[in-house]
């Protein structure tokens, strides 16, 4: 048994199967699922409250589809940068509003770039451009674009299923 | 769609700060001026066009004792179609992007444990006969932000 099962009770894992399917649009949402559970509408709202505390709930809010907004050039800017040099660059970027991801990832045979950044604007020329700007602001120059041409899948991960 | 200014403020407060009350959606109304019956209309036409995808509880997968990693392959573009229905039947394949780059298929893949997670990736090189693929598990995360300012 992992950490995690010792921290998630089957109610837990109950409330979480429950939250996936969103909130309800009627007047009580919390109300209407805590219904289903067998709990108060408090009861839920607190486990809720506890979830986003812990960090389990990353953000709890509406999920939108970006291409629906208009938001079309998808780019992930992959980064070589040194390893005593990846977190403090890693934050530089992360604090640019254009920057929706910022990770570290480890590198592999033929795949120099350990920084990974995705960035989403109205065009590609938009998205070169942030590449730019965040070249400036690091100095890291060995950097590639990779232009989204299609998303193949995008879905909500169901856990607990 | 269209979105008018209401519809805006509506998806930018959405987004962000979702009340944690026993009326949500009247407080909703109640910050931007409008009634209730109006703000569960306006998130009913954007969730009916797509422009929502859900609301409620975006959840962290790690914390939930999850194991998840970034993979990337090279698929021949004819193959394209037919790999990406192999990887996209697995329920965990929550994201696939085709890019511009000789390693061209790019997809994020979410399991119960780490076995699990390479049982899944077994089965996708099995599957599709490409054996080559690169897993970039996130070392250290420094910024996942899913929201999009609209002015």
């Amino acid at each position: 048994m992992n950490e995690v099962d010792k921290i998630l009770t089957e109610q837990d894992k109950k409330i979480i199967r429950a939250l996936q399917n969103g909130l309800p649009l009627v007047t009580r949402p919390y109300q209407s699922i805590a219904e289903k559970l067998e709990l108060t509408e408090d009861e839920l709202v607190e486990k809720i409250r506890s979830f986003i505390t812990d960090g389990k709930i990353r953000r709890f809010g509406a999920t939108v589809q970006h291409f629906e907004l208009g938001f079309v050039a998808n780019a992930m800017v992959v980064w070589d940068v040194p390893e005593e040099k990846v977190s403090e660059t890693g934050r530089i970027m992360a604090g640019f509003k254009e920057v929706t991801h910022c990770y570290r990832r480890p590198r592999r045979p033929g795949w120099p770039y350990n920084l990974f950044t995705v960035v989403h604007g109205q065009s590609r020329e938009y998205c070169a451009g942030i590449a730019k700007r965040l070249s400036r602001a690091t100095g890291v120059t060995n950097y590639s674009l990779l232009y989204s041409t299609a998303e193949l899948k995008k879905s909500s991960m169901r856990y607990f299923e | 769609m269209r979105l008018d200014k209401i519809d805006r403020k509506l998806l930018n407060l959405v987004q962000e700060k979702f009340p944690l009350l026993s009326e949500p959606y009247r407080k909703l109304g109640e910050i931007i001026g409008i009634s209730e019956g109006e703000v569960l209309a306006r998130l009913k036409q954007m969730q009916d066009e797509g422009v929502i995808r859900r609301l409620g509880a975006v959840f962290e997968s790690r914390k939930l004792g999850y194991s998840g990693t970034l993979c990337a392959m090279r698929v021949e573009p004819d193959r394209v179609d037919e790999v990406a229905a192999i990887i996209n039947s697995f329920p965990g394949v929550t994201h696939n992007y085709l890019r511009e780059h000789q390693i061209n298929m790019w997809f994020t893949v979410l399991a119960g444990s780490e076995d699990e997670l390479g049982e899944i990736l077994n089965l996708i090189r099995e599957k599709t006969g490409i054996r080559e693929i690169m897993e970039l598990p996130a070392e250290e995360i420094f910024k996942i932000k899913v929201n999009f300012s609209l002015s």
